[in-house]
């Protein structure tokens, strides 16, 4: 056992690899984020109440219908998906044309909205979700106690990323995806339903989302305010990422959870301010984001 | 399509009268409105009128969105309540400490976010605030979560004593409707008809041969010190300064208040300002629906009121508003 | 003739009573509460039903009064409880301000308060300052404070073992004053901090602080913090294994809204001090069943129980001196009279301000031990209310020295 600036190197490692855990939400939730702007053009603040809607779903689904934790991670983000294809229908179809800023109002708007709702009929402290009997206990790795739940959730995230961005950067479909962002004209022309295939990656993502939230209910507070909280954070990991990216939200979402988890081991305090610091420097130096094209 | 598209429809050739008429409309209700409702209120909703107008100056016409308007009016508030109470300044003195301060911190975090536009520039504001809201978070001299409390109003000039809510007011009224009409100023001279000439296509703005960083970063301070005297007013008229007003949800609410009233608009600013207020006021009352209706309103606005209500008035009636 | 003197008699007779009932004292309560936020379920509508519980106990036809009840929701914010108090006395004509969770928030209305010399009944706000440096002659601080939670807590789980501790500290001021408070305590009765870490408020992820904790091996991990803070860390303070591995929680603010959102799998063997619980007994169990009518499926917390004690004795303060006009008469008279009420039992209000009745000391049951729901807590320990409170020779209450 060794020091690294005054941490015991067996802390240290224990720190990043929670640091990668929180990383795999960041990382579902801007992958969402992304593949929603990217091909709707709209910045989707609804996102953090669509994943609180996820796990308030697994929840409700635990609760009335006796549906367990792995019937939820299938249902709920169906389910909360087409919540999403109704909002785009109702709502953001008639803002995509306009300047970004006109969406993000919007669907800032519908997040309280949701949120306010939520709030009214369930209260703000909270609802209990057990961590499901197959994942409970955990590994002695040595340098610290690793729950089995955590590491499913790393394992299953990096999965669905890595499934995400394969669909969509090596598939068929992702391309005719790829296409209608850069030319939706042509590409209707050659007789693909553009507006359809725009509804449906909405509902992908808001899916992505849901699934965050399934995944959340175990180990994080379900409550409304859950959306909220966390928000902000991914926005600035999309940001960072580039907006519209697939693997900068990826990339960005795991660096900046293991740069967080450092954070909090070195000045605490500042752990939930360093993400803007990232934030202001990588926009002032590269302002399109890491991995981003346009500026 | 930028954020802020004028409204199109033609004008009557005499557009000031519209204007004038409506600002002695203004005054006038104004004038008389402590006599029929509570004077705090309208002090709030004057102090968030003037924030709300030096918004606009920004995403009206120069069309920059920003983010972090709560950085100014919170910092501002922060500092005037510091002078005010701890140093003893009286009252005069302490709001212009406050908005020199504030146009400071607008010269800094404009000549950094300057140099982008559209929602990057948006989200360097941001980003800047929040890591502003750090500081005063931490920082002793605003005690924290409790604010600092108890500030002392003090006599203006030595003469009025300002902790009779009618003093205060005047004293109000007085100084947001010379920033208005400081903003308008602004607007309406060679500088801002290069501001709005930025928005439209800063390219060929460019080509003519404007410096245009400057251009922009002047209106950014500008807007940066008058958010400020807002902030410094509202301190002394609640006699309060907290981390609610460095929080990113106060930056959101001006953007509510100048979507609601019309952006690009003289007056949309203040009747969105008032209309926030009030319903913020009456809803407290009503409790748990505040999220759902304030939610409610941003969906409307983006999706049928986009030119706010002074906009959609003035293009109903045809004048400049 | 008469004829004449029964008419006028029975006239007389009349007219006093019509002006009897003409003039009924008038009183109007504000409750002032988190309606939509973090606090609303320890507090919020379950304040106001508990407030209007009292209004109908004290039962003001029988004393001539007349009783209007009006809310609002601070959202938390400081200036808006501040505005709102400012409005209820100057354009409302309210003379009693109740409940106020959120010390920044309630520290604003006191100042207001004083200023308009009208009453303020905190039961919500936590801090010991109501009563210490900021005390007021208009406020009442009923049910808990920082003190009250640091000693309860803190001396019983020292005097029982729990001699290290480690502290999960909130970032801003409540929980500084929780870890200052439970600190002193701590070390007063033999035991040791080993180490502590600051946490940014609204934190979702404590599982880097909970591994920090594990790696202090103190035998006591002090959650200063509150409402989502607290459950949070408790629950994934049961995912690391922390009870397992021998180290216990103390959570220095906790209400049964709280444990009912944990659920008692999570929660189960937290210690934790406050001054009622529903189940307690059976005066307690009924003025529960009552509350319940307005909120199906909860249970009162200590603040909602705080919130209907002092309204009830402020309502038999006023009644005694005949009017709600005079802020500071009406809480001298408070401090006369002893309360009494099926929530607290007997107890008084002191010279700062301070509401004084007994604190007990509890434990979260294991599900198997719990047998209908609410059924949460084991009585471990009760504290006499002479020693649950700061004394006040230790305030610094201005009031105190004049």
């Amino acid at each position: 056992m060794f020091e690294i600036f005054g941490i015991p190197s067996q802390a240290l490692f224990g720190q990043l690899l929670i640091g990668l855990i929180n990383g795999s939400f960041y990382a579902l939730l801007s992958l969402g984020l992304a593949v929603i702007f990217g091909m709707l053009n709209v910045i989707n603040f609804t996102h953090g109440a669509q994943y609180m809607m996820g796990a308030f779903a697994a929840y409700l689904l635990l609760q009335y219908l006796g549906l367990n934790y792995w019937a939820a991670l299938i249902i709920v983000p169906l389910l909360v998906g087409a919540t999403g294809i109704i909002v785009e229908r109702l709502f953001l179809q008639y803002v995509r044309k306009l300047d970004h800023l006109y969406g993000l109002i919007l669907t800032f708007g519908l997040a309280l909205v949701i949120e306010g709702f939520f709030r009214n009929y369930f209260g703000s402290s909270g609802e209990p979700y057990q961590v499901p009997d197959a994942l409970q206990g955990g590994h002695n790795l040595g340098f610290m106690f690793l729950p089995n739940y955590r590491a499913w959730v790393i394992v299953f995230s990096l999965i669905v990323c890595f499934a995400t961005w394969f669909a969509i950067e090596r598939t068929r479909l992702g391309s005719y995806l790829r296409a209608a962002t850069e030319n939706p004209t042509l590409v209707r022309a050659f007789g693909i339903n553009v507006p359809r295939m725009v509804t449906l990656t909405y509902g992908f993502g808001v899916g992505l989302a849901a699934l965050a939230g399934v995944m959340a209910a175990p180990i994080y507070n379900v409550s409304p305010q859950m959306g909220s909280d966390i928000i902000i954070v991914v926005f600035a990991v999309v940001v960072i990422g580039g907006m519209g990216s697939i693997l900068g939200a990826i990339v960005t979402g795991f660096g900046l959870g293991i740069i967080e988890g450092l954070t909090k081991v070195f000045f605490p305090e500042a752990s939930s301010t360093v993400i803007f610091v990232i934030m202001a420097i990588v926009l002032l130096i590269r302002p399109a984001g890491l991995f981003g094209r346009i500026a | 399509m930028a954020i802020a598209d004028p409204p199109v429809p033609a004008v009557r050739t005499d557009s000031a009268h519209g204007l004038t008429v409506a600002f002695c409309i203004m005054v006038a209700l104004l004038a008389v409105a402590p006599f029929v409702v509570y004077p705090v209120f309208l002090m709030q909703a004057l102090c968030f009128a003037l924030f709300a107008c030096a918004f606009n100056l920004l995403v009206g016409y120069v069309g920059l969105l920003s983010f972090g308007h709560a950085l100014f009016f919170g910092w501002a508030s922060y500092l005037c309540a510091h002078a005010a109470k701890r140093w003893g300044l009286p009252p005069e003195a302490a709001v212009l400490f406050g908005t020199a301060s504030a146009a400071l911190l607008g010269l800094a975090a404009g000549f950094l976010a300057i140099r982008r536009q559209g929602i990057y520039f948006a989200m360097i504001t941001l980003a800047l605030a929040q890591m502003m809201y750090f500081v005063a978070l931490r920082a002793p001299f605003t005690g924290g979560e409790d604010g600092i409390q108890d500030v002392p109003r003090g006599r203006l000039f030595g003469l009025f004593d300002l902790s009779h809510e009618k003093t205060m007011y005047a004293f109000v009224l007085v100084v947001v409707l010379a920033g208005f009409l400081f903003i308008y100023r602004v607007i309406n001279s060679p500088f801002g008809e290069v501001l709005k000439a930025i928005r439209e296509n800063e390219t060929r703005a460019v080509s003519l041969g404007y410096r245009t960083e400057r251009y922009k970063l002047l209106a950014f301070v500008l807007s940066a010190a008058v958010a400020g005297l807002a902030g410094a007013l509202k301190a002394l008229v609640f006699q309060l300064a907290s981390l609610t007003d460095v929080y990113w949800t106060m930056s959101g609410e001006v953007v509510l208040m100048t979507l609601v009233g019309g952006l690009g608009t003289i007056f949309g600013p203040v009747v969105g300002a008032f209309l926030i207020v009030a319903m913020e006021t009456y809803l407290a009352q009503l409790g748990q629906w505040v999220l759902v209706i304030q939610g409610a309103i941003f969906v409307v606005c983006v999706l049928a009121f986009r030119r706010g209500i002074v906009g959609e008035l003035a293009a109903l009636l045809r004048v400049k508003l | 003739m008469k004829t004449a003197a029964s008419l006028a008699f029975a006239l007389a007779a009349l007219m006093t009573t019509v002006a009897h009932a003409q003039n009924p004292i008038p009183v109007k309560i504000g409750v002032l509460t988190d309606m939509s936020s973090l606090y609303a379920d320890d507090t919020g509508p379950g304040s106001v039903a508990a407030a209007r519980l009292a209004i109908h106990d004290f039962n003001p036809a029988a004393h001539g009064m007349k009783v209007d009840l009006v809310s609002a929701d601070h959202q938390n914010k400081p200036d808006v409880g501040a505005s709102i108090a400012r409005q209820w006395y100057d354009v409302d004509y309210v003379d009693a301000i109740v409940d106020v969770p959120n010390s920044a928030v309630a520290l604003a209305v006191n100042d207001v308060t004083r200023q308009k010399n009208k009453v303020f009944l905190v039961s919500g706000a936590a801090s010991s300052d109501l009563t210490g440096p900021k005390c007021s002659p208009n406020t009442v601080h009923w049910a808990y404070d920082t003190w009250m939670l640091a000693n309860g807590t803190g001396k019983s789980i020292v005097k029982t073992g729990g001699k290290t501790w480690f502290f999960l500290t909130a970032d801003y001021a409540f929980g500084h004053a929780l870890e200052r408070d439970t600190t002193a305590v701590v070390l007063a009765n033999g035991g040791q901090v080993v180490g502590h870490v600051n946490v940014p408020l609204n934190n979702q992820d404590f599982s880097s602080f909970l591994l920090q904790a594990q790696a202090s091996k103190a035998q006591i991990i002090g959650l200063a913090n509150a409402g989502g803070d607290t459950i949070n860390a408790i629950k994934q303070g049961a995912e690391f294994g922390i009870t397992k591995g021998g180290q216990h929680f103390a959570g220095l603010l906790i209400f049964i809204a709280d444990i009912q959102a944990l659920g008692l799998q999570a929660s189960q063997g937290l210690i934790l001090t406050e001054p009622f619980y529903w189940d307690m007994n059976a005066g307690t169990r009924a003025w529960t069943k009552r509350w319940q009518a307005d909120r199906p499926g909860k249970f009162p917390t200590t603040v909602q129980a705080g919130v209907y004690a002092a309204t009830l004795h402020y309502l038999k303060a006023v009644a005694a001196l005949k009017s709600a006009a005079d802020g500071k008469a009406v809480v001298d008279q408070m401090k006369k009279m002893p309360s009494d009420d099926p929530l607290f039992g007997k107890g008084e209000v002191r010279a700062d301000g301070r509401a004084i009745h007994p604190a007990y000391l509890f434990q979260v049951k294991t599900p198997a031990e719990s047998k209908y729901p609410g059924d949460d807590y084991i009585l471990k320990a009760t504290i006499a209310a002479s020693e649950a409170f700061r004394p006040m020779k230790d305030d610094h209450c201005p009031l105190l020295t004049q």
